[in-house]
């Protein structure tokens, strides 16, 4: 084992050459582009025995990454953003093939209007398609996520392709020490790619994803692929387990901080919880109970262990690093179905709406974040979905729309004459 | 290699006399796509992936029944030249990295509509040649969104009614010229074919088949219900595009254009439109002369430029 800075880009780039990957299909997009790079670097400096081809957009992509592992071989992939989106159709349509492959995404917010910062409207946007997801919030657990990710995808009772989440920038372009498992550790923990009945042999002719008519088959198979899904929850936990054993470090379903005693629970995706945990400290210091769950899996969504370790709590904070216009926080809806009308299920479920295209969370705001949940827990009264902006911010932005006003009333009185 | 080897298809008595795509497929009678499908896939052989994009062909493979004896891979309608490259290049790295033996290996086949090839999945195709991808490509080519009821695509002919260009003057753009957009791209072959010619279909499949890299193939696939004929009509209609000089009959080899069966004496095109509906509204009610020659002079323009 030997430790390494790594961006997270980098992490995940030894993830896929750590698990062995035959074959990576490519796109350039910021922030994941550094994927990407390193790995055909190592490609032509022969230290990965991979094939890497650069295909002409991100639904050729995804169109070939799982039709090589709808042909049987271990597939890595990587995209971020408004490429996710431009590959959607084929995101949704793959995981129907069954055909198990790795997908890292490198969160960043969507046009419009364009931006390269982070948030989760890019991976929420393939919450209902079939893919597995795993949150990282470090570059080490970027690492292992992709390990485990392989793992899951690859099982028998699931056999569907998994998305590895990572935020852009505060996580792609970070560096922390990471540990890298020796590659013989790793691929004792991976394994060799099984392709079953999943391939394509001259002998054996199959005809993989074909049409059906009516509705009978079509739930048939699109039931099979949810239940499939939702045994990711078993299988995920038994090999995060046997990851535990092998690497020494824990990645449950949920990570709890401070959770046991708290009576405010914090939660939310992704890198920018590890502000949050850093606020729990702060507010503990202050006298105030309050703890954090950070969900890795996102898809087969945790719903179980969300209601046991929110069991009885008196006041939950959703802080959702995405928005569904016209509707809120999409993690908050989701927890609120799990919870809802469980018996220990905390009385008060509050929703923030944060960290859209990389705007900070501050110390402050989590403290006033918690204040709010602890006066809704007081009064029995939920207030409306908050969306997370202050005064300074907004007089920034006055300022920008006053500049734009002047340039443009600049334009409407000389620009005319001027390109003539 | 400009000369080509001596072809084992002289004449039909050398077809094969037996077809390998099963029967009681959902296609249309007489199917155009299908007769030149037929043809191709006995020569190509059950050896192959199908790489289907969505199209009338989709419904080919039908859950649970397929014609192909080999296999067959649906993707969508923009990326099976996508789908053949992640295909071919899984292939040859389980081959090299000797998990299958060569024995398993396939021939990877494109097969789309000419909505797809012509339009949507131009870039996945363009992609695929510029990466020297090695695979065959099929474009069934019925100029129209045909499985969606003959909407107008970018291989509509000009003055085709279709069912959004129902004016009196048809469809008024210009069927695009793939056969060109595809040679520029330089790839290892590119042919023009037709299910009623056999011949001359099985002699460039046959000569694509012994070839490695891209080899593009559009089928001219008259359509009964889409372009208003009888069935029985279909063998026909396909000679008359030939003879007509409409669909001419060519390949793109090693940087040459080279036409393979050069109708000497053409026949006026109006024979050709009269046995379709879609140009009805030429001759009634009354004689749209202007459009017929518009026509006949685009195609009298093309052999004319021709150095034969």
């Amino acid at each position: 084992m030997t430790r390494k800075l790594l961006t997270g880009n980098g992490a995940a780039a030894w993830g896929a050459r750590l698990a062995a990957t035959d074959y990576i299909p490519a796109f350039p997009i910021t922030p994941q582009t550094e994927i990407i790079e390193t790995i055909s670097v190592w490609i032509d400096q022969g230290e990965m025995d991979a094939r890497m081809i650069t295909m002409e957009s991100e639904h050729s992509m995804i169109t070939a990454a799982a039709s090589a592992a709808a042909s049987g071989i271990r597939v890595f992939s990587a995209t971020s953003s408004q490429g996710l989106l431009y590959g959607m159709e084929m995101i949704y349509t793959v995981s129907g093939w069954r055909a198990p492959f790795v997908l890292v995404n490198v969160s960043r917010g969507l046009a419009s209007p364009i931006t390269l910062e982070p948030d989760h409207n890019d991976i929420m946007s393939a919450r209902d398609s079939g893919f597995l997801q795993i949150h990282c919030a470090t570059c080490q657990e970027v690492l292992d996520s992709t390990l485990m990710a392989f793992r899951l995808a690859e099982d028998a009772r699931i056999r569907l392709p998994v998305i590895v989440n990572l935020d852009g920038f505060y996580l792609s372009f970070t560096r922390e020490p990471v540990e890298l498992p020796e590659y013989e550790d790793a691929q004792k923990f991976v394994g060799a790619y099984d392709p079953e009945n999943i391939r394509f042999r001259a002998s054996s002719p199959v005809s993989q994803a074909v049409a059906v008519l009516g509705g009978a088959p079509y739930s048939y198979f699109r039931y099979e692929t949810h239940l499939a899904a939702q045994n990711g929850l078993v299988v995920y936990d038994e090999l995060q387990k046997e990851f535990a054993n092998q690497f020494g470090r824990e990645y449950p379903a949920i990570e709890a901080y401070q959770c046991d005693d708290a009576d405010i629970v914090f939660v939310m995706l992704g890198s920018f919880a590890t502000k949050a945990q850093a606020a729990v400290d702060q507010l503990r210091n202050a006298g105030k109970k309050v703890g954090l769950l950070r969900p890795r899996l996102l898809r087969p969504f945790p719903a179980e262990m969300f209601q046991n370790l929110l069991a009885d709590k008196a006041g939950v904070a959703v802080i959702d690093q995405n928005i569904s216009m016209g509707m809120g926080g999409v993690l908050h809806s989701e927890l609120a179905a799990a919870l809802y009308g469980h018996p220990h299920a905390p009385p008060r479920l509050l929703s923030f709406i944060g960290g859209l295209g990389g705007r900070d969370i501050s110390l402050e705001e989590f403290f006033e974040i918690a204040d709010v949940t602890q006066q809704a827990v007081n009064t029995k009264q939920t207030p409306p979905p908050r969306l997370m902006y202050t005064e300074q911010e907004l007089r920034e932005m006055r300022k920008l729309q006053a500049v734009a006003s002047v340039e443009r009333n600049e334009l409407n009185n000389s620009g005319g004459a001027k390109n003539g | 290699m400009a000369e080509q080897t001596v072809s084992i298809y002289r004449s039909m008595k050398d077809l094969p006399s037996t077809h390998l795509l099963g029967t009681g497929t959902p296609m249309c009678s007489g199917c155009g796509g299908l007769e030149a499908l037929n043809q191709l896939y006995d020569i190509i052989g059950n050896k192959s992936v199908f790489v289907n994009a969505a199209g009338c062909m989709t419904l080919l493979s039908v859950y649970p029944f397929t014609p192909f004896r080999g296999s067959w891979l649906y993707t969508a309608m923009a990326s099976a030249p996508a789908g053949a490259q992640g295909v071919r290049d899984a292939l040859d790295i389980l081959i090299q990295k000797q998990r299958m033996s060569a024995d398993e290996d396939m021939q990877v086949v494109v097969l789309t509509g000419d909505g797809a090839a012509y339009g949507m999945g131009l870039s996945a195709t363009s992609g695929a040649m510029e990466r020297n991808l090695d695979f065959l490509y099929i474009c069934y080519d019925n100029e129209g969104y045909g499985n969606t009821g003959q909407q107008f695509s970018a291989a509509t002919p000009h003055g085709a009614k279709t069912a959004t260009s129902k004016g009196p003057r048809g469809y008024p753009g210009f069927k695009k010229d793939l056969f060109a957009i595809w040679a520029a791209h330089n790839p290892a072959y590119v042919a023009t074919v037709e299910g009623a010619e056999p011949v001359d279909l099985a002699r460039k499949i046959e000569k694509a088949m012994t070839m490695k890299g891209p080899r593009l193939l559009i089928a001219l696939s008259p359509c009964p219900p889409g372009w208003d004929y009888d069935p029985k009509e279909t063998v026909n209609v396909g000679k008359l595009a030939v003879k007509t000089g409409v669909w001419p009959l060519k390949e793109y080899i090693d940087g040459r254009v080279v036409h393979t069966k050069i109708p000497r004496e053409r026949k006026p095109v109006e024979e050709y439109l009269k046995l379709q509906g879609r140009y009805k509204h030429l001759f009634e009610p009354q004689r749209n002369e202007k459009l017929i020659n518009e026509i006949q002079d685009k195609v009298d323009r093309y052999w004319d430029s021709i150095d034969l």
